[in-house]
């Protein structure tokens, strides 16, 4: 016979929206009247807890494994210890490919944020138009391969349409792709271009749980729409906001398809972001104990760019009546 | 990692307001992002209907130059190795119906097994009762933190062991039981089904199986319309997993064949009329899916997990 469960409800890493929902006494109540429901709770989560364990509970832990081996995937992994680690601290090619992934992570964000939050409030304030919702979310449907080289014609320097309007202003050609300078900012607004809308469209939906009234008020009180925008729109937004930001940091880090299809880590290693530079030691070198460990220290980054995030934005709590 | 539900969202009346100098700005801004989002697709199609010749020699017409549908013949490899390579082609096959074939099999056996066995799991999260419930779901949850990346290259390991290299079924399975998003997701939604709907069927005598399938997979059917949907596009613009996976023609999807065919660089430079082809044809399925179902999906996105 199954007791349900005595422990606290578990609170969630983002928002906290479950906490005020689940009641544990009633619940505890029911559960005692209808005697648990263990085995038919068994039989549904199976499918999805084998997919867990197997796919992403171990993987996790054995990634963490890996980075302390040797393994060329033919012969057995060999505990090396620290090696991987030592070998990534004096490894200089990974210290310039988290640089520019995390150049190529401040142009992406910043621009997104800026111009998803455009968007949004234009949706919101300027027009109701589904359609227009529509619109701006096509971008989405494409792959990051489809977007990268349907960009890479775009802005070819000799054909592209991009450089033809450059040139007709008479401007010089700017070799987006194939120069240093030019190529991470270059991917970076095209992986803008693909995300925007997906984004705006998270934002809008923030904005629409803010009340109408408050805009009709301060209409009222003759506040112009960029102070509405700075005292309604974005302190009530700030919770939305952040974890969308924290949301999309996350997807940013992890930038890999569009490099492969444009510049493939060149030129001279300027696009070699970490992702590229971990398939290279795996798939090109056959180093997966190195490449785990630089997954490692990618996900250790990342984990604690999310932290700082949260607690900096105070993403849990609402300034929401 | 995406965070959308569904919700209706209220549709204010419009009113007719007074057209200020503002707003002219708002509107202008609004027509050069429209103009923004848009014009890479007019440009696909444009070029797409081009010849590569003509395409050097007007290379910033705002029609189609030179007429001609060489490139989609050549995307689809329905021309011959010498015809393509006279039109400035690279001549290498581009197996198109194979692998469109791949990616609808694995798009669909990812999008129908996950979301099944993830609204299984939520259900089981929301509406039974049984001993460490919250420790599990919290284990779950702690599954979003872990960026998807970090499980490919130990998660290729595996597929390598179970010997499902080059196979659709090795692309499907990381996928094909859940995501911590999905259970997370639809949790929510069973928890806001009403319980008197839930007692109601009870007092009828339904079982809990039933009440699954006959009052809880009904009335979130929208979310999980929407959730299908975005589930069908990511697995379908997917690209690195099954780069790592797949090898030869028998388990290549379109993205994957899609960069091979731009890397296939002809001597002469790139074939453009044939890759936008390319493009556009890899593209139209999500643009033909998104447009059946846009107005249940656009009208309803917004926010989950925050208040």
């Amino acid at each position: 016979m199954t007791i349900a469960s005595s422990s606290p409800p578990s609170r969630l890493p983002l928002g906290g929206a479950e906490g005020a929902r689940t009641r544990p006494k009633t619940d505890r109540a029911k559960a005692r009247e209808a005697g648990g429901d263990g085995r038919l709770a068994a039989v549904f989560l199976a499918p999805a807890l084998l997919g867990f364990v197997v796919f992403l509970l171990w993987p996790t832990l054995r990634g963490i494994y890996l980075s302390f081996t040797r393994f060329n995937l033919l012969t057995p992994a060999e505990w090396v210890g620290l090696d991987n680690y030592v070998r990534m601290v004096n490894d200089p090619i990974f210290w310039d490919s988290l640089t520019v992934t995390v150049e190529y992570v401040v142009i992406n964000i910043g621009v997104q944020t800026v111009a998803a939050l455009a968007i949004a409030v234009l949706l919101q304030r300027l027009t109701q138009s589904a359609v227009l919702r529509g619109i701006v979310l096509t971008p989405y449907l494409m792959s990051n391969v489809v977007a990268g080289i349907v960009w890479l014609w775009m802005l070819d320097t000799q054909l592209g349409i991009g450089n033809e309007i450059i040139a007709a202003v008479g401007a010089d050609r700017i070799p987006f792709l194939a120069d240093e300078t030019w190529a991470i900012p270059t991917i970076a607004l095209i992986n803008v271009w693909r995300h925007v809308g997906y984004t705006a469209l998270l934002l809008f939906a923030g904005l629409q749980a803010i009340p109408n009234d408050m805009y009709e008020a301060a209409k009222v009180d003759g506040a112009s729409e960029w102070r509405m925008f700075w005292r309604i729109t974005m302190p009530l937004l700030r919770p939305v906001l952040a974890v969308v930001l924290i949301m999309t940091v996350i997807g940013s880090f992890q930038v890999f398809d569009t490099v492969a299809v444009t510049t493939a880590g060149g030129p001279a290693n300027a696009t070699n972001v970490l992702q590229y530079y971990i398939y290279g030691a795996a798939f090109g070198r056959f180093q997966f104990g190195y490449a785990s460990a630089m997954s490692v220290a990618l996900l250790v980054v990342l984990s604690a760019i999310t932290f700082l995030q949260y607690r900096l934005t105070r993403a849990g709590q609402s300034d929401l009546g | 990692m995406t965070a959308v539900t569904a919700t209706t969202t209220k549709v204010r009346p419009t009113r007719r307001r007074r057209l200020s100098p503002g707003r002219v700005v708002a509107w202008a801004a609004m027509a050069a992002i429209v103009l923004i989002t848009l014009l890479p697709f007019y440009w696909i199609l444009r070029t797409a209907l081009s010849s590569n010749t003509a395409l050097a020699a007007h290379p910033s017409d705002p029609l189609p130059v030179d007429l001609t549908t060489g490139g989609f013949e050549r995307a689809l490899g329905l021309q011959s190795t010498e015809e393509a390579i006279a039109q400035g082609g690279s001549g290498g096959g581009l197996k198109f119906w194979r692998y469109l074939i791949n990616s609808v099999i694995v798009s669909t056996l990812i999008t129908v097994c996950q979301i099944f066995f993830s609204a299984m799991a939520a259900y089981a999260f929301a509406r039974l009762r049984w001993r460490g419930r919250d420790k599990v779901f919290a284990l779950f949850l702690a599954g979003l933190m872990v960026p998807t990346i970090f499980t490919l290259l130990p998660n290729f390991v595996l597929i390598k062991e179970l010997g499902l290299v080059d196979n659709l079924l090795g692309i499907a399975l990381p996928t094909m039981f859940m995501t911590p998003f999905a259970v997370f997701f639809l949790r929510q939604f069973f928890m806001n089904v009403p319980r008197e709907v839930e007692e109601a069927a009870l007092l009828d005598g339904a079982g809990k199986i039933r009440i699954f399938f006959r009052v809880m997979l009904p009335m979130a059917s929208t979310p999980i319309l929407t959730l299908g949907v975005l589930t069908y596009i990511t697995a379908w613009n997917d690209y690195f997993w099954p780069l790592m996976v797949s090898y030869s023609d028998s388990s290549r999807v379109l993205t994957v064949a899609l960069a091979i065919f731009r890397a296939q660089t002809p001597q002469t430079g790139y074939d453009w009329s044939g890759l936008m082809a390319a493009t556009l044809i890899a593209a139209l399925p999500m643009l033909l899916l998104f447009g059946f179902f846009a107005r249940r999906i656009v009208g309803t996105i917004s926010f989950t997990g925050i208040k």
